[in-house]
């Protein structure tokens, strides 16, 4: 390294310095923290106490850890494809040339501007069984006795996923950049070759969007098992731990018991979980992520 | 340039800290902060008894003026526990009885023995069982502030509708679930008039008709506000552990109350139950179950007349001890108070117990309850202040607590963890999805497992300390 590189190499982690401290003081230390404390008994109040794997031990034999993981990967496993389908579906709406369409676009796009705790709040009414504004359409619908969404063991995880449906819309504001940026040079030539509207979609517009489907799905897995606000505030985990998801157990050991040193091993555990899943996803996206130029 | 800059910075520093210190050095008055966790009337009444004490004019050893200043603070349990962690506590904090336990546990309050001894205050100026909420391991944590009891709140007007006495409350819970019956509504479908449970099961295909019918009125729903759940085998007899290392959430009493909770769920249905709840409202609102004169008997505490007050202005209603099981136990109650305790690493202790303990004298301590609305922890309670008192029912509320049959929280540092196993048992039982034994050996199982798992780290730590 030159001086003259040296000096700017320096000026550089001066200015960035700012940055540097705070992600070592809010990010590394609390992460590198976490781990040591995994190996620990710790209560926050006491100092930690070194017990070895005792926590991962305790946590394979914990029927709450189990069932808060399987309701995790429900809500994973229905809310990316739901999620996928009705945001593409949406943005392809939504990029079509229609007057009016700023209204249009604002309208999906706003619920997803409502804190977490007031959309909750709003979707409890919708669910309640008696006079909730759902369950009155669907009696309308002529279903007479429609689910008591909330408050059965067997509809409310998957309420808390058409909940989870409505806050899509910066999923679909990053889709619609995606579609307007596939080159309409393909789309004319394939119309010229005759191609119909469902080629057109499968073999230009989903492969060139591709790239904005791999972050989408990525950031997916990250945001389904790490689920909490809703089910913190409309079921408190119930009925019957329905709706425990993984982070509301691992609140409720941290905050709650005082485990801090168990709920960090779950953390961990939840890392190891979401990095498994990402590598994979990784993996596939190597033979079907399309980069132009790439 | 530079010199200049780190001149002007290392000057205003100093300034700073020089004023810092001048301050607390100089000042005559030592400042108390308190933790409030009410807020509103609650509140309110805290603040007169604070401004009570501000007037007084009291001094420390050091002959400072000691003065207490409220912030009220939501969801106290754990805002409390990050500032003890981080070294910045409130002087006094008034907190919820469980946290008594797990905070002591842990190490994150001040015993206050030594002070107790020095201000004469014993345990004979205290109703027994307040007391006792204070206690843990030997030593005193606290002192309370507002206290409080649960009785049998009914609503009289459904009473007479219903062809009952509405000044006689139920002696057993076996009559108490015949009154329910009869307190029971259905309307089914083409009749204009509702009929009783209690009339409709003597028809033969009752359970046909009750499934296509709807329930308009229950006389009593165990989940109805569904604070408690876990407490219902007191009533029966049970306990949830031996005070020492042995869970008994499977004792006799425990399953006979889980069974009971069971049969509400056979005789009504799951699901008309479940859809009639949906109906209520919030709690503190006028679509509240027992309010709005949805469920004619509830289990509440001595708080429920504030709210009946506000959102059901004129109900006619009244309360008594909830009955137990064939009348055998006599005035089973769940007591419950708010604490004040000193959180460890607070800066002025002596002046913080001044404070308790003032709010501790029947003077302070009948302005706070009269204000707050429940009665007095104290063993001497003044004839005013239960002639100005606006609870007609606060003597009965005050002799539950006196009873031998009252209850405390299980003073346990797995309180939390045992809370929810037996909320999950009360669930299963309730939507009839296994036997109570079952359902309850198994959350014994659990947690006696978690029980010798935190005595045996407990042990460890408290060696280590």
């Amino acid at each position: 390294m030159t001086k003259e590189e040296k000096r700017e190499f320096i000026k550089g982690i001066l200015f960035t310095s700012p940055w540097l401290i705070g992600f070592s003081i809010f990010v590394i230390y609390p992460v590198v923290a976490s781990f040591c404390y995994s190996f620990c008994y710790y209560s926050v109040i006491q100092p930690p106490r070194f017990i070895g794997l005792l926590n991962y031990k305790d946590l394979l034999t914990d029927p709450i850890f189990w069932k808060s993981l399987w309701n995790t990967f429900y809500f994973v496993i229905f809310m990316i494809p739901l999620g996928f389908v009705a945001s593409l579906s949406l943005a392809m709406l939504l990029n079509t040339k229609v007057r009016g369409m700023a209204f249009y676009r604002m309208i999906f796009f706003v619920p997803s501007l409502v804190p977490m705790v007031a959309g909750s709040i709003l979707w409890m009414w919708i669910f309640n069984g008696e006079y909730g504004l759902l369950n009155n359409f669907l009696i309308k619908m002529g279903i007479p006795n429609p689910p008591n969404w909330l408050m059965d063991v067997n509809f409310a995880k998957p309420a808390i996923i058409i909940m989870s449906l409505w806050g899509l819309g910066q999923t679909i504001v990053i889709y619609l950049a995606g579609l307007q940026d596939v080159p309409v040079a393909l789309i004319e030539a394939a119309d010229l070759d005759g191609a119909n509207w469902f080629d057109k979609l499968w073999n230009i517009t989903i492969p060139m969007i591709s790239p904005v489907i791999y972050f989408n799905v990525i950031m997916a897995i990250i945001g389904g098992f790490q689920i909490f606000s809703q089910a913190y505030i409309m079921t408190g985990g119930g009925p019957q731990r329905s709706t425990t998801f993984y982070a509301l157990y691992l609140y409720q050991t941290a905050f709650e018991d005082l485990r801090m040193g168990y709920a960090s091993a779950m953390a961990w555990i939840l890392f190891v979980v979401i990095l498994i899943l990402t590598m994979l996803v990784q993996r596939i996206s190597k033979e079907s992520v399309y980069y132009h130029g790439g | 340039m530079k010199k200049l800059v780190v001149f002007l910075f290392a000057t205003f520093l100093a300034f700073q800290s020089a004023g810092c210190a001048d301050k607390e050095q100089n000042s005559d008055t030592v400042k108390v902060t308190y933790w409030e966790k009410w807020s509103g009337f609650e509140a309110d009444a805290m603040q007169a008894v604070i401004d009570l004490f501000n007037s007084r004019k009291f001094r420390n050893k050091d002959g400072k003026m000691i003065r207490v200043e409220m912030s009220t603070v939501s969801e106290i349990d754990r805002r409390l526990l990050t500032a003890v962690a981080g070294g910045n506590p409130p002087d006094v904090a008034g907190v919820w009885t469980w946290i008594v336990t797990t905070y002591a546990e842990k190490g994150a309050l001040l015993p206050i023995d030594d002070h107790l001894r020095e201000a004469a205050i014993t345990e004979d100026r205290y109703i027994p069982v307040f007391w006792e909420i204070c206690r843990y391991k030997g030593k005193m944590w606290g002192l309370p502030s507002t206290p409080a009891s649960v009785a049998l709140h009914w609503n009289k007007r459904l009473f007479r509708e219903a062809g009952l006495d509405p000044n006689t409350p139920p002696l057993s819970i076996q009559e108490f679930d015949e009154m329910a019956e009869k307190l029971t509504l259905i309307k089914l479908p083409g009749q204009d008039k509702a009929i009783s449970f209690y009339e409709l099961k003597t028809r033969t295909n009752y359970k046909n008709l009750l499934g296509q019918g709807m329930i308009i009125q229950m006389g009593f729903l165990p989940s109805e506000p569904g604070w408690w759940p876990w407490s219902w085998g007191y009533w029966f007899g049970g306990k949830l552990w031996d005070g020492k290392e042995k869970v008994t959430a499977d004792g006799p009493g425990n399953v006979k109350a889980y069974e009971w909770i069971r049969s509400y769920s056979e005789k009504y249905g799951v699901e008309n139950i479940k859809r009639f709840s949906s109906s209520f409202g919030a709690f503190a609102s006028p679509q509240n179950a027992f309010l709005s004169s949805k469920v004619a008997m509830v289990r509440e505490g001595v708080w429920m007349y504030n709210f009946i007050d506000k959102y059901a202005t004129g109900m006619d209603w009244a309360a008594a001890p909830f009955p137990s099981d064939g009348g055998k136990l006599k005035d089973v109650t769940y007591a419950e108070a708010d604490i004040l305790v000193i959180p460890r690493g607070a800066r002025h202790p002596g002046e913080a117990f001044k404070f308790i303990s003032f709010v501790n004298t029947q003077e302070a301590m009948e302005l706070l309850c009269e204000g707050q609305r429940k009665f007095t922890p104290l063993k001497n309670v003044s004839e005013d202040f239960y002639a100005r008192h606006k609870n007609p029912y606060i003597r009965v509320f005050r002799a539950l607590a006196e009873s031998p049959n009252a209850f405390i929280t299980p003073k346990m540092v797995i309180w939390q963890e045992y809370l929810r196993e037996l909320n999950f048992a009360y669930e299963m039982t309730r939507d009839l999805k296994a036997e109570p034994k079952k359902i309850l050996s198994d959350v014994n199982k659990t947690m006696q497992k978690r029980l010798e798992r935190e005595l045996e780290m407990s042990k460890r730590s408290g060696e280590k300390r």
